[in-house]
């Protein structure tokens, strides 16, 4: 009993974790690639890498938080900038391919002894170098607090703080996304998903337009990748390919080109991922080691991701009609 | 009445995905059982750093800075979690993957009355090193924080201690010499990296070309190819190590093992959704979740270590002024005579024309009474068994792989594949070799590290793109 109750407040922690916040901030910068734009975007950890160095490097060499903010958020435009003008003219996977090429160039760039200088090569940076300026934001006063049956100190790297903030800035994402995709533009998007020509045929410019929302996307993913450093240190392998994978599945359970469907993806897969990895451990230790149950836990994300996509390619809140496109 | 069929078509392919999972599932658990292999996976209290082991250490000590045992510690991070408890000597774990680690005391493990400085740590593993985080525990209230310190071991040895692992997977093998020297390089280094890049380029290309053709008759760009490369390099490991096959055999039971993944998937997966009309968008992101499962499922069997195909050393061999291992040339015939029996099987024979045929023009093949659909099946087979042997050649030539092997490689086939034109078979062929040439030449530039090579990959693809986006063999259409 008291394994299971320990179990499901670590399972309950995540709804809320800054983490899940990250993971949903990517997730809306990658529903705004492929939901509402129809790209095919498979480095988004490329962006959230870019942003997580633009603001730790930023901060290092002495910038105020909120200029590191912006840096943060101008090295993705500049990736999603450089990564859109070959591709955006050419048929869809090959801003897949691009894509997912350069989210690995930047790891290994950062892994790399050539800049080790700056981005501490294969062991990345290391937080307390970059959290000061963010945690002197904190209008909290010192100590410790408890909502039901969590609890967290007010300030610090795993505090609530660092949520507040992280889903500060989430719900704001959400609203500038919801202002726009109702807007003309995002009608625009929309069509540009569903027949390029069509669009084009009306006089608009596809590439122009493309290029504005992977931008957009770009800087949601690099903000992403800051609040995803935030709470813990900045370490290039942890930012690898998976992570743009979780990303996607998080986006496609939610539902891909629905305003909610990120952040709830984002929760309900980190609760049901945490769930599922402690329950694994205590019911499977006789079984296997627990690197393996990892291992485990990792391939069933795999398989639901490609159930999802079979069975349910609108995820819980989309409409099927959206997600009938076609790379062209 | 079509609704119902519907159902039951749906019920079956649930079917067939969990029957697909526990196949998975049960060959890693048999393979896992398998003799020797389980120590990899265990987690120890003493590791000892080298050049593929990282290593994480908690340290709880006293207000005289002496050891205090009995207090557990987690260490969580990179998809690992181990929970330790501190003794009156060092303690530490070998994990998995480097990056960072979060060490978590237990403070309901601390002894009564006493207070710990800090609740965690965030400690950063390295191939080679000892991570360590410490944690004091005092009487009364809380001490300056000391902080988490990286030391480098001396126990780390020689091959691969200061290079990283993706650099050791695929590329710094028992033959290659590939460290930079100051200066501009000697002619006849130029020419050692010549031959190293054409081996890189035709092992590529046997991958590479099962890569194009199966975009040229489905239209699909499959991310889980890579992990079909890491599988054959994983069955050579397990069939040659565990097994105790001869390399011969080694090399036909991961042909045809790899040959039956493919035909499997495309039974149970790709050709039910192309009888269903999926989106070729839809397949893309399914090849997405497959390239996970697959990895994951690799890393159940290997773990996260660099493992060696073969156990003896090396023996080199020079031909022509190169030297490369004696495996490493034989690796190159067989790449050369495969290569040579996939130009005649596609130029010559019924099938390989109707291959090209339908890579051509799907609805002209089939009208002319091609069978589009048998093709493809072909297709998955043949070029899931080609990336098989790719890989397996690839870890034989290289010395040893990780389960990242085919993560570096997806991209450089897919920079091969776009460079000589997407789904044309020989263009992804010239591809390979020209990619193969640039990764390996390019560590000839001064200060060029080695891990960076791959960059000249992207560097290409977005060339290529940015000025002719049909590749070199491609046939000009307008895209966009």
């Amino acid at each position: 009993m008291d394994e299971l109750s320990r179990i499901l407040i670590q399972a309950l922690g995540q709804l809320i974790a800054p983490a899940t916040a990250a993971y949903a901030l990517a997730a809306i910068g990658l529903n705004l690639h492929f939901g509402y734009t129809g790209l095919l975007n498979i480095g988004q950890a490329g962006f959230m890498l870019m942003g997580a160095y633009g603001f730790a490097i930023a901060t290092i060499e002495g910038a105020p938080f909120w200029l590191a903010f912006l840096i943060a958020a101008a090295a993705g435009a500049l990736l999603a900038f450089v990564l859109g003008i070959p591709t955006l003219k050419l048929r869809g996977d090959y801003l897949a391919i691009v894509t997912i090429s350069a989210a690995e160039i930047i790891r290994f760039a950062g892994r790399s002894t050539l800049w080790a200088e700056y981005t501490g090569g294969a062991s990345g940076l290391a937080g307390t170098a970059y959290k000061g300026t963010f945690q002197d934001l904190s209008p909290l006063p010192d100590g410790r607090t408890a909502i039901g049956p969590l609890e967290y100190i007010h300030n610090g790297s795993d505090s609530w703080w660092t949520r507040i903030f992280a889903w500060g800035v989430v719900l704001i994402a959400v609203l500038l996304v919801w202002l726009i995709t109702r807007s003309p533009w995002g009608r625009v998007l929309k069509g540009i998903r569903e027949d390029e020509d069509a669009v084009r045929a009306l006089g608009k410019n596809v590439f122009s337009y493309k290029m504005q929302a992977l931008v957009l996307g770009g800087i949601a993913g690099s903000l992403a990748g800051m609040l995803f450093v935030l709470p813990i240190s900045v370490a290039p392998d942890n930012m690898g390919r998976t992570l743009t994978f979780f990303v996607w599945t998080v986006m496609l359970l939610g539902g891909a080109a629905t305003l909610f469907g990120p952040v709830l993806g984002s929760m309900l897969f980190f609760f049901v991922y945490m769930l599922l990895r402690t329950g694994m451990r205590a019911g499977l230790s006789d079984v296997m080691p627990a690197q393996n149950v990892e291992h485990l836990a990792g391939l069933m994300v795999g398989v639901a991701l490609m159930c999802i996509v079979i069975f349910r390619p609108q995820g819980i809140l989309g409409n099927k009609k959206e997600l009938a496109f076609d790379v062209r | 009445m079509t609704a119902d069929r519907q159902i039951a078509s749906a019920a079956r392919r649930i079917l067939a995905v969990v029957v697909a999972v526990l196949a998975g599932l049960t060959a890693s658990a048999a393979m896992l059982a398998a003799p020797a292999a389980a120590s990899t996976t265990d987690v120890a209290t003493d590791c000892t750093p080298d050049g593929t082991t990282a290593c994480v250490s908690p340290i709880v000590l006293d207000e005289n800075n002496e050891p205090l045992p009995g207090v557990d510690v987690t260490i969580s991070g990179q998809g690992f979690e181990e929970v330790v408890t501190s003794t009156d000597g060092p303690v530490s774990v070998a994990v998995p993957e480097v990056g960072s680690y979060t060490l978590t005391l237990d403070p309901a493990t601390v002894p009564d009355g006493m207070q710990p400085n800090a609740a965690e740590r965030q400690v950063t593993a390295q191939l080679g090193s000892t991570a360590r985080g410490a944690f004091s525990i005092t009487a009364g209230s809380a001490p300056a924080e000391t902080g988490s310190t990286t030391e480098p071991s001396e126990t780390a040895d020689g091959e691969g201690a200061s290079t990283d692992d993706e650099a050791e997977a695929s590329g710094i093998g028992a033959d290659g010499s590939t460290e930079n020297v100051s200066g501009w390089p000697a002619f006849s280094q130029v020419w050692q990296q010549f031959g190293s890049g054409i081996r890189f380029g035709l092992l590529l290309a046997l991958a590479s070309v099962g890569l194009s053709l199966i975009y040229g008759t489905t239209g699909i760009s499959t991310f889980s190819h890579g992990e079909q490369v890491t599988l054959g390099a994983l069955l050579g490991f397990v069939s040659i190590n565990w097994w105790g096959l001869p390399v011969w055999a080694a090399v036909l039971v991961t042909i045809i093992v790899c040959a039956a993944t493919g035909w499997f998937q495309d039974v149970v997966l790709w050709g039910p959704l192309r009888r269903r009309g999926t989106p070729v968008m839809q397949l893309m992101i399914v090849t997405i979740g497959l390239s996970m499962a697959l990895q994951y499922a690799i890393q159940m069997v290997i773990g996260g270590r660099s493992q060696r195909v073969l156990s003896s050393n090396a023996r080199p061999v020079e031909i022509a002024g190169v030297t490369l291992s004696a495996a490493s040339w034989l690796s190159m015939l067989v790449a050369l005579v495969v290569i040579g029996v996939i130009a005649w099987f596609l130029t010559r024979t019924r099938i390989g024309r109707a291959t090209r045929a339908v890579s051509d023009n799907p609805a002209l093949a089939a009208a002319t009474g091609i069978n589009p659909d048998r093709i493809v099946r072909i297709v998955w087979t043949v070029s899931t068994g080609l990336a098989g042997l790719s890989g397996m050649l690839l870890a034989i030539s290289f010395g040893s792989f990780t389960w990242t092997l085919g993560m570096i490689l997806l991209l450089l086939m897919f920079a091969a594949v776009t460079l000589g034109g997407m789904g044309t078979a020989f263009g992804a062929l010239a591809g390979s070799i020209v990619i193969g040439l640039v990764v390996e030449m390019s560590t000839l530039i001064p200060g060029m590290p080695s891990s960076l090579r791959y960059a000249s990959g992207l560097l290409i693809l977005i060339l290529v793109l940015l000025f002719r986006p049909q590749g070199l063999l491609g046939r000009a259409v307008r895209v966009g």
